[in-house]
């Protein structure tokens, strides 16, 4: 990977320090503060503030119409904020379009391109508008497009489409990728194999932004994610202490035969509520040990178990609990 | 300028892999002339009215005619680019929004070059009756009167939204206007408000502009028609800058 130029670091410094998960350097390369953006009297984004710290993969998630996408395109410099202050490697979007345009890589929502366009004319097309790039033919290789190179964009399937999307955001080199609903319509396999090269992108130093609605994307993939609903920021911060600090429950799942077990589970340290579905009994409990002391109580009541699983709570359940409802696609 | 030149070519080439488009760009004009020019051709009476018609009205018809088709086909591939979100991929890009609209103004010139070639070539041995121009001139109004419908065009791309009737409500404002041009009947036989009306339109001074070309009238002739398309290019430019939706 070729040094980058980079510009000097912000001096500002009013902000928390960077989270563990940033980049080494925690130099911040996205500040929006109190961003607003207005579609005639509809209000789609209001009072958005985040950072996005250098070599992280940050996610904006929430559900569709949230305002992931408009707060995207107003940091891409694609569309016009009605108010707040947004820099994204040190440019204000709005004003330096041209200079940023150079320095990121962008995948739109539902973009496409034309019908007929072949893969190759389409990267050789992005490689000559930039001033650096980086080998084309070595990056559809690498996004396992090189059979491909001679194929109408109609004739691709959705995950070839967004691999292709990728080769387009990756041909100048940029240091900040972003990604707008990358996986939404992919099947589960396709799905997983555009997840690794996001992490890939990460792996070669380049900061992730992206958002999607899908929370076990932003679980696997996002060193943090800020959750967005009705255009407002309603929490950020790593997934795991999300989870660990809006649901700090958990579950154990198991069968047995034995009948009459629910008032002795409810005495179990740490333990909530017990649920009892023909021979299935659901613990709910907290604390690190409350697993543990639940594998004790069975060892000690000889009990015979035909299933026993442990329930985690996930970035969908912090969402509910949130919001009061569940995510949609 | 680089980044214009690639998209055109790149454009051409995606244009000529759509079969339909390049024959209804090209193919129909082009069988129109011939078609007519032969029908009215043999046989017919050689009065004067003929021969005109032959040597200069069907010609300078099918001239414009292919303008007016650029331009509806600009329309269509404006309003799907817009509508498959191709031209906001475009424009995340260093791309100029000028340069992405701009390299569609070149790719129908070319077109309509090419179509207007291919006219007189085919015509040498298939028309009925040869064809004296003033090429250079001629060339040059048919630059201007496509420019000028093109750019027409991009202000009707930019006010209707939805692509499936994007060609049909072009054809519907340009074709009509066609009517009230001269080109089929002189202005001066028209009623008044009619006459007055086509003098107000653009199309009117295209095809003063072509006719007059075509016979090589004097720039004394020329100027105000073309003065008259020099403004319908600026106001359409005016007005798309300032109406253009990119999605």
């Amino acid at each position: 990977m070729p040094p980058l130029e980079r510009p000097p670091a912000p001096t500002l410094d009013t902000s928390p320090p960077p989270p563990q998960s940033a980049g080494a350097s925690g130099r911040r390369v996205i500040e929006v503060a109190q961003l607003r953006k207005l579609y005639g009297s509809t209000v789609a984004v209001d009072d958005v503030s985040f950072e996005v710290f250098e070599g992280e993969i940050f996610g904006l998630i929430g559900p569709n119409g949230a305002g992931k996408t408009t707060t995207m395109e107003c940091i891409e410099g694609v569309r016009k904020a009605d108010a707040g202050r947004t820099t994204v490697l040190g440019l204000d979007p709005a004003r330096d379009a041209n200079a940023l345009q150079e320095r990121i890589g962008v995948q739109l929502q539902q973009a496409q391109l034309q019908k007929r366009i072949r893969v190759w004319e389409a990267v050789d097309l992005w490689a000559s508008l930039y001033p650096r790039t980086v080998d084309g033919r070595a990056l559809l290789e690498q996004l396992g497009l090189t059979e491909k190179r001679n194929a109408s964009f109609m004739s691709l399937s959705g995950g070839q489409k967004q691999r292709l999307f990728i080769a387009l955001a990756l041909i100048n080199d940029p240091e900040v990728v972003f990604l707008d609903e990358l996986t939404t319509g992919l099947d589960p396999q396709a799905r997983r194999a555009i997840w690794d090269l996001v992490n890939g992108i990460r792996s070669r130093g380049k900061t992730v932004f992206l958002t999607t609605h899908l929370m076990e994307e932003a679980e696997r993939l996002c060193d943090r994610v800020a959750i967005i609903e009705h255009g407002r920021l309603i929490e950020m911060g790593a997934p795991a202490d999300l989870v660990r600090q809006h649901c700090p429950e958990r579950g154990v799942v198991f069968s047995s035969d034995r009948d009459g077990l629910a008032g002795e589970l409810e005495r179990i340290a740490g333990a909530g509520s017990v649920r009892v579905e023909g021979a299935t009994y659901t613990v709910q409990g907290r604390g690190d040990d409350f697993v543990t002391a639940v594998i004790r109580f069975i060892a000690a009541h000889a009990l015979t178990v035909r299933d026993f699983r442990t329930v985690f709570p996930t970035l969908e359940d912090v969402f509910l609990k949130l919001t009061g409802h569940v995510i949609r696609g | 300028m680089r980044g214009l030149l690639k998209l055109t070519w790149l454009e051409i080439r995606i244009f000529v892999r759509e079969p339909l488009g390049f024959v209804a760009a090209v193919g129909i004009p082009l069988a129109m002339f011939l078609v007519i020019g032969r029908t009215v051709g043999p046989g017919a009476d050689h009065s004067a009215r003929t021969t005109q018609f032959l040597a200069q009205d069907l010609p300078l018809f099918v001239s414009i005619f292919i303008s007016i088709n650029a331009a509806l086909s600009l329309i269509a591939v404006i309003s799907i680019y817009r509508e498959g979100g191709i031209l906001k991929r475009l424009r995340a890009t260093p791309l100029r929004p000028a340069v992405i609209l701009g390299a569609h103004v070149l790719v129908k010139l070319v077109f309509t070059g090419i179509s207007l070639v291919l006219m007189p070539l085919a015509g040498r041995r298939l028309y009925p009756v040869p064809l004296h121009a003033h090429v250079a001139g001629f060339a040059l109004a048919v630059v201007v009167t496509t420019v000028a419908i093109l750019c027409m065009g991009f202000v009707i791309a930019s006010m209707v939204g939805i692509a499936r009737f994007a060609q049909l409500i072009g054809s519907a404002i340009l074709y009509p206007m066609l009517v009230v041009s001269g080109m089929f009947v002189p202005l001066s036989s028209m009623p008044p408000p009619l006459a007055l009306l086509g003098t107000v339109l653009p199309m009117s001074h295209a095809v003063a502009l072509l006719r007059g070309a075509w016979v090589g009238a004097g720039w004394l002739v020329l100027l105000p028609h073309l003065g008259a398309l020099a403004l319908t290019i600026a106001t359409c430019l005016a007005l798309t800058t300032r109406v253009f939706r990119w999605e």
